[in-house]
């Protein structure tokens, strides 16, 4: 089972462009800030947008606005679990696993409900649930009908924090032996690394970015990745032996190369001082404490001034350099610390 | 505040008078009296009728009101709504146009198979539904609109086609609004004058509700009419109170 989409859908100014394969048995998680068009993707792969483009399932053509082909929804076999669990208020939770099924519904559905260890909330109303396990209900639910594509839009988001990690284990579990094809849409890079094999980053409606998890976080292409794997993320022109910003500033790093090119650096080889530094550090810049948050063990400081950083430091150095927001300082960055690809 | 107990006596008042002066011995013989008995009967009758009538036509209509935007929506609305703010009477005027035995489509109705609908039962129905029916469809679409529509989309995903969406997802989901609805109507048709007299007349056993029968009454034997409007009245309190958490409770 794969999945080929080419999604295009426009309204209110906001365009998707989005193309999409996904292999059998693969889950690709599709992550991007709010309005990004993440939820329109899904909703469009479930078949409840009308699309410009072509989605192909397992050799079923679903959509196609060339030869104006569309699957209604129920016809999709796709599921499409919400980020509320949207288990039907009047009927039980038994009730609510059957009723996507056709023939036995009650006792299969008990199985899946025996199974996932939640046979003896059958009975219950889903206002009985906890949040929790409201969201596992719909899972099975969705899950029992057997769908070839899983859709799944930010299934943990509107739990407690504290219950998240044990649904997102049962949901790792639950999606290891799903066989379908697998698409999760979410803003939480924890989310995103321990359930997908394959990143897809969506910005104002387009793919800015794809890969393994380890791949999109070595090499981020936009701020969101940037911050979502916590390290600062430069756009220039190569030169060389370094890169020039749009503000004209140097940042020298070997292997700089020429063109347009990205740069990181991890905030843990942002070095401060109080007052100028002597010898190797090639890339020095005054810079100013705009505030400090403690992570951890260690204190982020996001600093203004020519080259807009975000440090990391222990406390041990917040309170030896006097750091405090407004204090100014010396900003150090070894150049082999720099590392550039081109954009 | 003078002004509002002004206004809450104007209310009060006429209620009062109607508990004070009731022939409280004469109130029993009356009720049971055969002609209170027949408007009684003919009246839950036409109302229970006319409230069956307006959920069948009046819930799909709610339907496709809820689903429309734009103008056509609201040419709809305006259509629907039209009845609860229009004078009954004209409203009768209308039906008897409508369906009258030279009307536009009673003519045909009468000309083709005979069928005269003005002064019968069917003619009170009808003008009670004409009247009430919009109390029903406002509540449904009220309850409609609503409605989470990923509800509906779940069950689409889960594989339900359009029926089985309707019924055992969407309509269980509204059927608060719809209750609420059908209460309202019937209580509008029970009490319905205006129209009914107007479209099916004044006929004991067939067309002659109890509000017709109050208004004929109160000429020849007061005490009779006093009795009927108490059984109104006790209606219209056990409805307030029956409902008293889904409309007291929003506040």
């Amino acid at each position: 089972m794969s999945l080929t989409a080419q999604v295009r859908v426009a309204r209110d100014g906001f365009v998707l462009d989005v193309d999409l394969n996904v292999g059998a048995g693969e889950t690709v998680a599709v992550l991007g800030p709010n309005g990004a068009g993440k939820t329109t993707l899904l909703r469009a792969l479930a078949g409840l947008v009308a699309i410009d483009g072509r989605v192909e399932l397992d050799g079923d053509v679903l959509d196609d606005s060339t030869s104006k082909r569309h699957v209604p929804t129920e016809r999709r076999r796709v599921g499409l679990v919400f980020q509320d669990h949207v288990l039907f208020p009047h009927m039980t939770v038994l009730d609510n696993v059957a009723f996507g099924l056709k023939r036995d519904g009650r006792r299969v559905a008990r199985e899946w409900l025996d199974h996932a260890g939640l046979g003896d909330r059958a009975n219950a109303m889903p206002r009985e649930l906890s949040g929790g396990q409201a969201q596992r209900v719909a899972l099975i639910r969705t899950l029992a009908t057997e769908p070839r594509l899983l859709l799944l839009d930010e299934p943990l988001s509107a739990l407690d924090v504290s219950i998240r990690a044990e649904v997102r284990r049962d949901l790792s579990r639950q999606l290891a032996g799903f066989r379908g094809v697998r698409i999760l849409v979410t803003h939480d890079p924890l989310e995103a690394i321990a359930l997908a094999d394959r990143l897809v980053v969506l910005e104002h409606g387009k793919v800015v970015q794809s890969g393994s998890p380890a791949e999109v976080t070595a090499r981020p292409r936009s701020r969101f990745v940037a911050d979502l794997a916590g390290v600062n993320l430069l756009r220039g022109r190569g030169r060389g032996d370094h890169v020039e910003l749009e503000n004209g500033t140097g940042v020298a790093a070997p292997e700089a190369g020429d063109g347009d090119v990205f740069a990181v650096i991890h905030p843990r080889a942002v070095a401060l001082y109080t007052s100028r530094p002597e010898g190797t550090p090639r890339n020095v810049w005054r810079g100013r404490a705009e505030d400090l948050d403690l992570q951890g063990e260690r204190v982020r400081v996001r600093l203004s001034g020519t080259v807009p950083l975000v440090a990391e430091v222990t406390p041990s150095a917040v309170r030896e350099l006097h750091l405090d927001a407004g204090a100014e300082v010396w900003v150090a960055v070894k150049a082999t610390e720099v590392s550039v690809y081109p954009a | 505040m003078a002004l509002a107990v002004a206004g809450l006596l104007l209310f009060l008042l006429p209620l009062a008078g109607l508990v004070a002066r009731a022939p409280w011995d004469q109130v029993g013989p009356a009720l049971v009296a055969p002609e209170t008995a027949t408007a009684l009967g003919l009246s839950l009758f036409c109302s229970v009728t006319a409230t069956a009538i307006a959920l069948v036509l009046g819930i799909p209509l709610a339907l496709l009101l809820a689903r429309t935007s734009g103008a056509p929506r609201a040419i709809l609305r305006a259509l629907t709504t039209l009845p609860m703010v229009l004078p009954p009477v004209v409203g009768g005027v209308a039906l008897w146009l409508a369906f009258g035995r030279r009307g536009l489509v009673g003519g045909p109705l009468y000309n083709a198979f005979g069928i005269q609908i003005p002064f019968t039962t069917a003619a009170a129905v009808i003008a009670e539904t004409f009247v009430a029916m919009p109390f029903l469809v406002i509540a449904v679409e009220g309850g409609l609109r609503a409605l989470d529509a990923r509800y509906e989309e779940a069950a689409r995903a889960l594989g339900a086609g359009g029926w089985k969406v309707f019924s055992r997802v969407t309509l269980p989901l509204v059927r608060p609004a719809i209750f609420s609805g059908a209460v309202l109507c019937w209580a509008r048709a029970l009490g319905e004058f205006g129209a009914t007299i107007t479209f099916a007349g004044n006929l004991p056993g067939r067309t002659q509700t109890i509000p017709l029968a109050v208004y004929i009454a109160l000429e020849t034997r007061p005490e009779g009419a006093i009795a009927l409007s108490l059984i109104l009245l006790a209606v219209s309190l056990a409805i307030l109170i029956g409902m008293r958490d889904r409309w007291l409770g929003a506040l």
